[in-house]
């Protein structure tokens, strides 16, 4: 069988189990830190992430991430059952151990061999700690009780859809002989003839007989990955036909015992001769796994539809007047086609958008194991972690905001005894929080450190040529500078930030997913990043503007406003930038046709339309022909047969099937064109 | 894609390929035959008004819409540094699919003069171009091949479009 198709699944799921133990291990942490009690439940998720991730590996002959898995399943298992307590100690090395299994789990998905040093060290640590365990709690449940002294008889049914969820029973029966003796008797009663046989479907059943001391445990481990898909009966052999369930829930008893910690709830399914289809409810059927190229097919589907249901809409409103008493439901007609490729383009956008708590997840282990690297003591505030946004968003801001963060830490929050010098709770606050406000999705990073240096940034900046030794700059304009490519004022480079690479690749990663990246900053009293990035790369709210014979998109979310210029109003600085006096602001003009080298009607500023935007900060305008319709466009890429253009994000397609730009707001600035020059 | 590329790139690798002859397809530019290798063909159209790109060479004419798809259009005759001619009634567009120099595939279409014929050239039939001087680009000739009394001028269009997208041959056109 062909398991090359459930590995992705599974590297998937191992890395979303891994990150639900982290999460967990975490909380363990936080619980043992108030010296309140464990939650058992806490303990079980934890080990059931581990369970699955080992024999998921066994499975796909994973060999080294399966042993690894079980030594720190061993531990875990310890502490469920109560037999080992939960210590600082313990959890950090489990996280150690997550952090290996990663690793591991990447390079088994990289194709490569797994390096198996440091799991060997965490092995050991895992052992040594357990020694330890072993000497404080020597009442271990001796393993005997669970073995009946004969055997055990198996009767195992598949579903027949068994084979298709990638179980293959040779696989499992390999895996009893290696317990002990085994006779295999098949039942192939239900075999249909040959030419109705359908070879994915599962015909068969067994009765198996395994002789040996086995205990119940690894009996049923071997078939774990069938619960559900199969009826199967395990008795033991010799007619003790009610002992041994009994002996199974050995260490569980009732739940209603007065609960040790980690008391385990998982395992009270000690139905005798159970069929265990009712033990684990499929519970997932509320959701599908979907490769992103499906949906990434049907959203370019749409998207094309959305056009042709525009060029319809278009040649719908041409034929007006020539057609007579059928123009109403043409008109009809097209309104509902409207109306459904709307809906349906909202749906199809709407299985895309994945909370951001996906993004926010590995903060919460970044911030503790980076407070502890330089010896600060911080509290991590997430809110708004339901907010959805698209995807491909979340995967560009991933680094981005794992910098912001780690530039906070390290800069801006201060060592707890500073921070009392100054008055403060020693332990800084880091607060991530997202909105959604308009078309966009606000993330806000915000420290209550000691804030942005003006002083220092200024310094630098004249050091570096970047402002004029005179100028006169605002504070925003000052924060500004942080976002200069190289630019650090990091006094000495430490191994978490201070490489001067960092805010530039912030602001362009930002920029790439057309978002946009802002600063404030209070001295003393900590500092504010905010990105702004629109809900989805795939469409966009756009006013369309006319110069000379050509059409762009101006995405709305940048546009301030629009106005007619007044004569009057209309300035020149030093000869060269044209400004326009718009109330108590002097906004640099920017023509369009001048930079675009296109042919244009108005070439007047005075009388001229001016869309005033707003891009990194900058506020400006733009001198256009004529303001056109409003509409939402579908975002269709330059660089997939072209490359970058400045002063453009991408393209769309118009009702007319014709191709209009979208422009790139910051990159038109005057000021962002030098420095692409540069 | 259209029905034609996909046939034409589940021909590939089979007899042909094996005896060292592939398919060319030939057009013209000023009086001169040009050929390109016809498994890079996706399809000829006729000339439509593109949407010009700000910042970009003469000989990249713009954009247009490819069923969807936003694709780039070069003048090859300006790319070759030849004189540009008014579009005809013959003009076309042969959209091409180019490996970049970053190792993606693009989509783009060359206008030139006319499209000539289809050849089979046994690899036999290549003779590297002589070397001009500085004057005459032959960087972006592959091959010189000769069919009956007439010469082709096999052009590795690899070379020749896929600086486009780095942007890098924009001034030397």
């Amino acid at each position: 069988m062909d398991l090359e198709r459930f590995h992705q699944t599974f590297f998937e799921e191992s890395f979303e189990g891994l990150e639900r133990m982290e999460t967990e291990l975490l909380a363990l942490e936080a619980a043992g830190e108030g010296a309140g009690a464990v939650d058992p439940e806490t303990i079980n998720t934890i080990f059931r992430a581990a369970h699955s991730i080992k024999g998921g590996a066994g499975t796909f002959g994973f060999k080294e991430v399966a042993d690894f898995t079980h030594h720190v399943e061993t531990l875990l298992d310890e502490m469920r059952a109560g037999r080992r307590p939960v210590t600082a100690e313990a959890v950090g090395l489990l996280l150690r151990c997550v952090d290996c299994l990663r690793e591991m789990l990447a390079s088994q998905q990289a194709g490569e061999r797994p390096d198996t040093a440091q799991a060997e060290s965490l092995r050991q640590a895992l052992e040594a700690l357990r020694g330890n365990a072993a000497q404080e709690a020597p009442s271990a449940v001796a393993p005997q009780a669970e073995a009946p002294a004969g055997g055990w008889r198996i009767r195992f049914r598949p579903l027949p859809h068994l084979l298709q969820t990638g179980n293959d029973p040779v696989r499992m029966f390999r895996a009893l002989a290696e317990l002990g003796e085994l006779t295999v008797r098949c039942d192939e009663a239900a075999l249909p003839a040959f030419g109705e046989l359908d070879p994915e479907v599962c015909y068969l059943a067994w009765e198996l007989e395994l002789r040996g001391q086995v205990p119940r445990r690894e009996v049923e481990e071997v078939f774990e990955w069938v619960e559900g898909d199969c009826e199967l009966a395990i008795e033991p052999l010799g007619g003790r036909g009610e002992a041994a369930p009994e002996t199974d829930a050995a260490p569980a008893g009732d739940a209603t015992e007065a609960p040790a910690l980690g008391q385990p709830r998982e395992r009270t399914q000690s139905a005798p001769a159970g069929v265990s289809a009712q033990r684990r409810p499929r519970a997932q059927a509320g959701s599908i796994r979907v490769s992103i190229d499906k949906i990434d097919a049907l959203i370019n589907t749409v998207g094309e539809l959305v056009i042709t249901q525009s060029i319809l809409g278009q040649i719908g409103r041409e034929l007006e007047g020539v057609l007579g008493p059928q123009l109403e439901k043409l008109r009809n007609g097209l309104a509902q086609l409207e109306r459904n490729t709307r809906e349906l383009q909202e749906g199809i956008m709407g299985i895309r958008m994945l909370p951001i708590s996906f993004a926010f997840s590995r903060f919460p282990r970044l911030v503790h194991d980076l407070g502890r690297q330089l010896g600060k003591q911080v509290r991590l505030e997430i809110s708004g972690e339901q907010t959805e946004l698209d995807k491909t968003v979340m995967e560009h801001i991933g680094d981005p905001l794992v910098h912001l963060v780690r530039n906070a830490l390290d800069h801006g929050i201060e060592p707890p005894e500073e921070r009392e010098a100054a008055g403060k709770d020693p332990v800084g606050t880091l607060r991530l929080s997202a909105c959604h406000r308009g078309g966009n999705i606000l993330i806000e990073v915000r420290d209550d450190g000691r804030g942005l240096d003006r002083e220092r940034i200024l310094a630098k900046a004249r050091e570096r040529g970047l402002v004029a030794p005179d100028a006169q700059l605002s504070d925003a304009e000052v924060y500004d500078l942080i976002f200069q490519p190289g630019f650090s004022t990091a006094a000495e480079v430490t191994d978490v930030s201070g490489r001067g690479v960092g805010m530039d690749v912030v602001r362009k990663n930002i920029r790439e997913v057309g978002g946009t990246v802002e600063v404030a900053s209070e001295p003393g009293r900590g500092s504010a990043f905010t990105i702004r990035l629109p809900l989805t790369l795939a469409i966009v709210d756009g006013q369309l503007v006319r110069v000379g014979s050509q059409i762009y998109v101006i995405p709305l979310v940048s546009i301030v406003e629009s106005l007619q210029m007044q004569a009057g109003q209309v300035n020149v600085v030093a000869g060269r930038g044209e400004v326009y006096k718009l109330r108590d602001q002097y906004l640099p003009v920017v023509r369009l046709y001048e930079q675009f080298g296109i042919e244009a009607e108005h070439t007047e500023l005075a009388g001229g339309m001016l869309v005033v935007v707003e891009g990194e900060g900058r506020r400006f305008g733009l001198l256009v022909d004529e303001l056109l319709g409003q509409q939402q466009v579908v975002i269709k890429s330059l660089e997939a047969n072209f490359r970058r253009v400045e002063g453009v994000s991408g393209a769309t397609i118009l009702g007319d099937g014709t191709v209009a730009l979208i422009l790139d707001v910051g990159g038109l600035h005057p000021a962002a064109r030098q420095q692409a020059a540069a | 894609m259209s029905e034609t590329a996909q046939a034409l790139e589940a021909g590939p690798g089979g007899p042909e390929a094996a005896a060292g002859t592939r398919q060319y397809l030939t057009f013209l530019l000023a009086g001169e035959e040009y050929g390109v290798d016809i498994l890079r063909v996706k399809e000829i159209r006729g000339w439509e008004r593109t949407t010009p790109i700000p910042g970009t060479p003469g000989h990249v004419k713009g954009v247009i819409n490819l069923r969807g798809t936003i694709v780039p259009i070069i003048d090859l005759r300006e790319r070759l540094g030849m004189p540009a001619v008014e579009y005809g009634p013959t003009t076309v567009v042969i959209v091409l699919c180019v490996g970049g120099a970053d190792g993606r595939e693009r989509v783009m279409g060359v206008v030139v003069d006319a499209v000539s014929e289809v050849y089979d050239l046994p690899e036999e039939a290549m003779r590297p171009p002589p070397e001009f001087g500085a004057e005459v680009r032959v960087d972006f000739v592959r091959a010189l091949a000769t069919v009956g009394e007439k010469m082709v001028i096999v052009l590795d269009i690899d070379r020749m479009l896929g600086m486009e997208a780095l942007g890098a041959g924009a001034g030397t056109g």
